[in-house]
């Protein structure tokens, strides 16, 4: 057996198994627990030990009894000996370790002997590592997101870390937030208006952009190549060069506080990229239908209508969900553009909550609930057609 | 018949096209180019507004007399600044009613007062009366006449349409303006987040790439952060690190790895002691940084993997046969083969980055040493209010952007050359 790859097997096994419970003693003390250490020394040496053993074991032992064995040691270790804590938070470590047995089960002293074994232990302790580390970082702000939504300002006060939802409550109670900010702050005008903003921008957007990508796509005219790379330069202007100068003029032609301006405003913004996707995809539908099609006498509007379209659902309804999504989280212009509470859009809402210091900071965390909720289900459901859409127009924001 | 077809397809191309031409046309380039005109003016944010002439009509009933009344008209410009010239009157009156010595500016004629007012100065107000007496002697309806609203017209000078410029909004962004600063923050920021997002861009990649349970679960959470709404997510943020009531300083404060609590979004520095030196971290600088790459990272998750997954399998299984670790393997496999994508994606996100504006406006409002030059629009344009400054940043960002594209279009090109 290699003495490195030993090393380094014992090592990071350890450092992987301390960070685990780590996560777990962090979402423990998020529901109230008082925990006051991560006891980095005693984890890291049960953590050695453990690996070792498992070495010195190897196959001779049923894989479950060997995990359930393991757990249950640590469990008792650091639930019950270094401090006492409840069912629930050992039940988790129980979890974790059966995991991380099941996990380094695969190392035996053959397997640390081969050529790169360092290499591969590092490597294969690294993916772990990320999947966990990566997982955390990103879903921790929208757990927060959730359950600080569910505290009063009150319990917060007195335990600022006990984000436990007390289900025992009353309905009324637990969505106090929602109930207030649909009810104090309007937040069903504002959804209304989200949504109509950004369905009525994803409609213009296609009504402007099919005809002029089928035109890029298939017609020969002068300034084609022009044409296509502008798109792609404009595509990379940002909205903040275009504030002053819009903001100015929406003035004095009274478009401001208006929801029509806003309409107008994003699907110039997403024009851009709605006809670079599209064109790409009618590009790949074979032109002989279209030919056949023009054999029939067709004009280019019934081209358009029944061979194109129903041949680009797929492409159509990608873009359209692109387009959703950048009206329903765009920003900067419903900031410039709306000062009038009547004609807010959700994400000019929860700025404009925000503005008032004295706003307590559940209902902002409701709003931003509220606010995300749409996206994110879209972007799950449909997921398979917006990666694509994302990968093909590829430089939103 | 060729040449007539062509110019069919030629022409329906054009109509085809106009419409998203024209309003992209008006909506994105009318602006820049209309950034550099402003840029030239001494414009305010109140300037903007067109001066109006106004009027105010109040009704008074007239001691003794029913069959008169008095109307007040409160006039005034609307404007502070600008004149209003050739100012005209209408307001119509009920039937049988006549005025009682009329202003000379005045006429009335078939149930309307016409007046011509001429020029009103900046600020100008006049309380403008008239008695109208009933011809019958009946008495006069109030509230008809409160009910009809008088008519006014005038014309003025728009500010942003005079010949009147200036190098003053210049002078003052390069020599007033903490100019140097302000490039350097904005770069940092740009540079550090782009090289951040790819960097762990590479990793998620990486780490998707191979098999697991959940690799696709995987794959959706990590475009969270791209997907979901900008406000909710740095709303989120803020409050995770706030200094006192923050969880992030609460967690860190419990489980003692810090004494003092630590403002993230609201220190400028921090200074570390790193064996006997001191070091000066832009601490709020930073945390806007990760914030960026925490946000971004997926675009650049999405576009390695895409290129991961296209790459054959039977390099790796060579590299196999020739005895090539983990290591060798990505550094002679996978990185030659993504280095195009990364090099794009570097100039995308540079450029993208470098526009930033929602994402630092949001957690830190452009304090504490994050002021970058998109937030510096918004500031001189609508927290100074001034306007002409404003556009005059918006022309640098937009040169500096004209310079980053040239050099990513050539690159672009010899790229395409050399396939």
């Amino acid at each position: 057996m290699k003495i490195k790859s030993l090393i380094l097997y014992c090592l990071i096994s350890s450092i992987f198994l301390f960070s685990l419970v780590s996560i777990w003693k962090v979402l423990s003390t998020l529901q109230g627990i008082e925990l006051r250490n991560f006891n980095f020394v005693i984890i890291i040496t049960l953590g050695i030990a453990i690996s070792l053993i498992n070495l010195i074991i190897g196959d001779k032992f049923n894989r479950a009894l060997k995990s359930i064995i393991f757990a249950i040691l640590f469990t008792f270790v650091d639930g019950y000996l270094v401090q006492l804590m409840p069912i629930w938070y050992n039940i988790g470590i129980f979890g974790i370790l059966i995991f991380y047995s099941f996990k380094i089960d695969k190392y035996n002293q053959k397997n640390l002997d081969l050529d790169h074994s360092s290499q591969t232990v590092l490597f294969e302790f690294l993916t772990l590592f990320g999947i966990v580390l990566f997982s955390f970082v990103i879903l921790f702000p929208f757990y927060m997101m959730i359950v600080t939504s569910f505290k009063t300002q009150a319990a917060l006060l007195i335990n600022p870390l006990d984000f436990s939802i007390n289900f025992a409550q009353d309905i009324k109670d637990l969505f106090k937030s929602y109930f207030v900010i649909f009810d104090t702050y309007k937040f069903g005008r504002y959804i209304l208006i989200s949504t109509f903003v950004s369905v009525g921008t994803v409609i213009i957007t296609l009504i402007f952009a099919i005809p002029a990508a089928y035109a890029v796509a298939r017609l020969n005219f002068f300034g084609k190549n022009f044409l296509s790379t502008s798109i792609l330069i404009i595509y990379m202007f940002p909205a903040i060069v275009l504030v002053i100068p819009l903001y100015t003029v929406f003035s004095q032609l009274g478009l401001r506080n208006n929801v029509g301006g806003l309409l107008i405003v994003y699907t110039a913004t997403t024009l851009p990229v709605a006809i670079y996707m599209l064109q790409g995809y009618f590009k790949s539908i074979p032109k002989e239908l279209e030919e056949a099609a023009i054999m029939d006498k067709l004009n280019w509007f019934g081209i358009i209508i029944k061979i194109i379209l129903p041949l680009s659902i797929p492409a159509i309804s990608s873009v359209a969900l692109y387009v959703f999504m950048i009206a329903w989280n765009e920003f900067l212009f419903s900031l410039m553009f709306l000062d009038n509470p009547n004609s807010f859009t959700l994400s000019r809402a929860i700025q404009y909550l925000s503005g008032d210091a004295e706003t307590p900071r559940q209902y902002l965390m409701a709003g931003s609930v509220v606010v995300t909720i749409p996206v994110l289900f879209i972007f799950v459901y449909f997921e398979k057609y917006l990666v694509s859409g994302l990968t093909a127009g590829s430089v939103k924001g | 018949m060729s040449d007539t077809l062509s110019k069919i397809e030629k022409r329906t191309a054009y109509i085809l096209l106009l419409p998203a031409v024209i309003l992209v046309f008006s909506i994105i380039l009318f602006p820049i180019f209309a950034n550099v005109w402003i840029s030239f003016k001494e414009v305010g944010l109140k300037d903007i507004r067109i001066p109006e002439p106004r009027a105010k009509k109040i009704v008074k009933s007239i001691k003794d007399s029913s069959d008169e009344i008095k109307i007040i008209y409160k006039l005034r410009n609307s404007s502070l600044i600008l004149d209003i010239r050739d100012v005209k009157f209408q307001d119509k009156t009920p039937k049988n009613v006549e005025p009682l010595n009329l202003d000379e500016r005045c006429q009335f004629k078939s149930n309307i007062i016409n007046c011509n007012f001429g020029n009103w100065k900046a600020k100008y107000k006049e309380n403008f009366q008239i008695i109208l007496k009933n011809k019958e002697g009946k008495k006069i309806n109030k509230k008809e006449i409160k009910s009809i609203k008088p008519k006014l017209s005038g014309k003025s000078d728009n500010i942003l349409l005079n010949t009147n410029f200036t190098f003053k909004n210049f002078k003052k962004v390069f020599f007033q303006n903490e100019f140097f600063d302000l490039l350097m923050t904005t770069f940092y920021y740009t540079f550090f987040g782009t090289i951040g997002s790819i960097v762990f861009g590479i990793l998620a990649a990486q780490l998707v790439n191979q098999k697991f349970f959940g690799r696709t679960f995987m794959r959706s959470i990590l475009l969270f952060p791209y997907v979901g709404p900008v406000v909710a997510l740095a709303y989120t943020w803020e409050l995770l690190l706030d200094p006192y009531s923050g969880t992030l300083n609460n967690l860190l404060f419990n489980f003692q790895v810090i004494q003092e609590p630590l403002n993230l979004l609201g220190q400028k520095y921090l200074t570390i002691n790193f064996f006997g030196f001191d070091l000066k971290l832009r601490l709020a600088l930073t945390t806007v940084i990760i914030f960026e790459i925490w946000r971004y990272f997926p675009l650049a998750f999405l576009f390695i993997l895409a290129r991961l997954q296209a790459i054959p399998k039977e390099l790796y299984e060579a590299a196999d046969v020739d005895g090539a670790g983990p290591v060798q393997k990505f550094s002679s496999i996978t990185l030659p083969q993504i280095t195009a994508v990364i090099s794009i994606l570097f100039m995308i996100r540079f450029i993208w980055n470098f526009n930033k504006f929602e994402d630092i406006f949001l957690l830190t409002g452009g304090a504490s040493g994050t002021r970058t030059l998109p937030i510096n629009v918004y500031e001189q344009g609508f927290t100074i209010s001034d306007i002409g400054m404003g556009s005059a940043v918006s022309i640098v960002i937009v040169l500096l952007l004209l310079i980053f594209m040239f050099i990513y279009f050539r690159l672009l090109g010899r790229r395409a050359d050399e396939n």
